[in-house]
């Protein structure tokens, strides 16, 4: 089931596949484009979150950081070039490389669980701090200024490449998310399916083990970190597009605990899983900003709690187990030793 | 001279800062293992039942020294109960856990009280030193500090209740078969930890004002003050307030607090890099 390591997981899932991707081409033939396009840009940040924490095993408590940057990059590169295809690789090469140099740190260095997700913490709030104090004219880069809490308006869209008076938005940026969103997951599913993947699956598993089979642990967890972080950049910079404007909310210790959330609801160890997740919970969050009886916040953190307590592995795996037990198939073995698995990555506390 | 007088005061003050409102935390930590993400709520919490004790007319040293305490260590009580106890081991999913009752609580409070600045005047004058206007409330937020530090190291030290805690901490198997029940001791551990960090809030109220939001003010120096402490409690928090807090200060003096503040979190990356146990970790090691 989750986390199959093969690339050909089997008919089913490609069928799922198929019908969600053309769900999700035939929606603004239905409703509006604004809404969804969001939910699918959260969507991918929470895919990038639910490859390296449900693979490899490595939970960041601060991914905003790289979210952040990846919108930051391209409002400033934007403001300053005028277009946005460069732009759009920088918001992606910008997060990965400092994950790489953050995550090469933290993993070279033998860092335990708590103390990198208190490190990833940190590095948000630094960046959080950082860019609220940027108000004023001696914080610019380029032409881009900082704007502190107001943040970044303004700035060019996405445009076709090349041709600069043509810009994206509307129903055209909600396929080109779909699409993005679309190859992002072929793009997991190939890493899981290859080599690496099944080192790093490895790894999550025993990582002892791993290395003393010759791996290097700390050369393919800085590798998944910086990969994870291209593409919560590439979610940024889809973010900064859909909002035409950038505040230092971005790195906010919200933003960061929402796409745990998603993540952890949707189902650790799957792909589809923390895409279902962010996208329900993204357009409860929606429906709840649209009241004021009950606020926001309240409600995630109930959810996040019922949900380790009682749901440790999310809502996607427990459906599986309770459909795989109801069939009394005969992948009943596996599906024990799957779950064992993913309690003891988890739980041992090291 | 008065200048010199000032910075140093102000450093004084940044590190009793530090070591009052990450002792809830280092508590909890030191003993159990546990890192408890919604310490900031408490902290903020505490800060609340002070002002609206004062505001019902309470003596304000009443309300943060007795009352704060008191309300946030039962709630303190009630969450290791319902949530902690159930996860004990399983950091990872406790600091998640934590995470979401602090969203929970900030929303609680948010419902409670609306997403509005309250604050409560300080109770003690301020004073001249030469041409500068100090707080005198800072002179007595160090004094707290001081004297919590001392409490809780005799506390640590010189009670049977201490003693029972060390052990807990050192191994909690050999506790449990000279009959001392694990189970008991976290969940008073946990509940002594969030009536520190009650404590903290209630005695800060004045000083800072607060919104439901307020946690987060704290949450991330109290974090680093006490992970890069390390497990002992009281010289790893004392240790890394120094020196967090002298960074801090000086940094902020030279350019803006904001630098100052970013500043010392990147010293704290770089300390856990270097010490991933924390100071403690690696120098002092048999303190307490």
């Amino acid at each position: 089931m989750t986390g199959g390591p093969t690339f050909g997981v089997g008919r089913v899932r490609w069928a799922w596949f198929i019908v969600a991707a053309l769900l999700l081409l035939l929606l603004p033939a239905v409703t509006g484009t604004n809404t969804p396009t969001l939910l699918l840009i959260w969507a991918l940040f929470a895919l990038s979150l639910g490859l390296m924490w449900g693979f490899a095993g490595i939970l960041s408590f601060g991914h905003a950081a790289y979210f952040g940057l990846g919108a930051y990059t391209y409002a400033i590169a934007s403001t300053n070039v005028g277009e946005s295809t460069g732009p759009l690789l920088l918001a992606i090469i910008v997060p990965a490389a400092v994950a790489a140099g953050i995550g090469a740190m933290m993993f070279y260095g033998r860092i335990s669980d708590v103390y990198m997700g208190v490190i990833t913490l940190v590095v948000t709030l630094i960046l959080f701090k950082f860019m609220s104090a940027t108000a004023g004219d001696a914080y610019r880069i380029g032409t881009a200024r900082l704007g502190g809490f107001n943040g970044i308006p303004a700035f060019p869209v996405l445009n076709v490449p090349g041709d600069t008076s043509i810009t994206i938005f509307g129903t055209p940026f909600y396929y080109l998310v779909t699409v993005l969103l679309t190859l992002c997951y072929l793009l997991c599913r190939w890493i899981l399916g290859s080599w690496f993947g099944r080192v790093l699956i490895g790894i999550r598993e025993n990582e002892a083990r791993v290395e003393l089979l010759g791996y290097s642990a700390p050369l393919y967890k800085t590798a998944i970190f910086t990969i994870s972080a291209a593409m919560a950049g590439l979610a940024g910079c889809l973010f900064a597009n859909w909002a035409e404007i950038v505040t230092p909310g971005v790195f906010s210790l919200g933003q960061s605990a929402e796409v745990i959330i998603w993540t952890i609801v949707g189902g650790l160890g799957t792909l589809a899983g923390p895409i279902i997740g962010a996208i329900v919970l993204g357009y409860l969050k929606l429906l709840l900003g649209q009241q004021t009886l009950i606020d926001n916040s309240l409600v995630l953190g109930l959810i996040l709690v019922l949900v380790v307590l009682l749901l440790p592995s999310g809502l996607l795996p427990a459906l599986t187990r309770w459909r795989t037990r109801r069939d009394r198939a005969s992948v009943s073995k596996r599906q024990a030793g799957s779950t064992r698995r993913r309690r003891g990555h988890r739980g041992d506390g090291r | 001279m008065d200048y010199a007088a000032v910075v140093f005061l102000e450093i004084l003050y940044m590190i009793a800062f530090l070591a009052l409102t990450s002792a809830g935390l280092a508590v909890v930590f030191g003993m159990m293992r546990v890192i408890n993400l919604a310490h900031g709520e408490f902290v903020m919490i505490g800060g609340y039942v002070t002002i609206a004790a004062t505001r019902a007319g309470v003596d304000i040293f009443f309300s943060m020294l007795v009352l704060s305490p008191l309300v946030v260590g039962l709630l303190g009580l009630v969450v290791e109960r319902i949530v902690i106890r159930h996860l004990y081991g399983r950091m990872i999913d406790t600091m998640l856990a934590t995470w979401g009752l602090s969203l929970l609580m900030v929303g609680l409070v948010t419902l409670i009280f609306g997403n509005t600045a309250v604050s409560v005047t300080a109770p003690i004058q301020s004073y001249q030193v030469g041409a500068y206007q100090m707080g005198g409330y800072n002179l007595f937020i160090i004094a707290v500090a001081i004297l919590l530090m001392i409490a809780l190291w005799l506390v640590l030290r010189y009670t049977r209740l201490g003693l029972v805690a060390r052990g807990a901490m050192q191994n909690a198997d050999v506790a449990s078969s000279l009959g001392y029940n694990p189970q008991k001791i976290y969940m008073w551990t946990f509940t002594a930890g969030a009536a520190l960090s009650g404590l903290a809030g209630g005695v800060m109220a004045p000083l800072t004002g607060l919104l439901p939001s307020s946690g987060s003010l704290y949450i991330a120096k109290s974090f680093i003050t006490v992970i890069t402490g390390g497990a002992a409690i009281i010289s790893g928090t004392l240790a890394s307030s120094i020196i967090f807090g002298t960074v801090d200060q000086i940094v902020s003096f030279g350019s803006t607090p904001v630098i100052g503040e970013i500043v010392m979190l990147a010293l704290a990356i770089i300390v856990l890099r270097l010490m991933p146990q924390g100071i403690t970790g690696r120098f002092f090691k048999n303190s307490t």
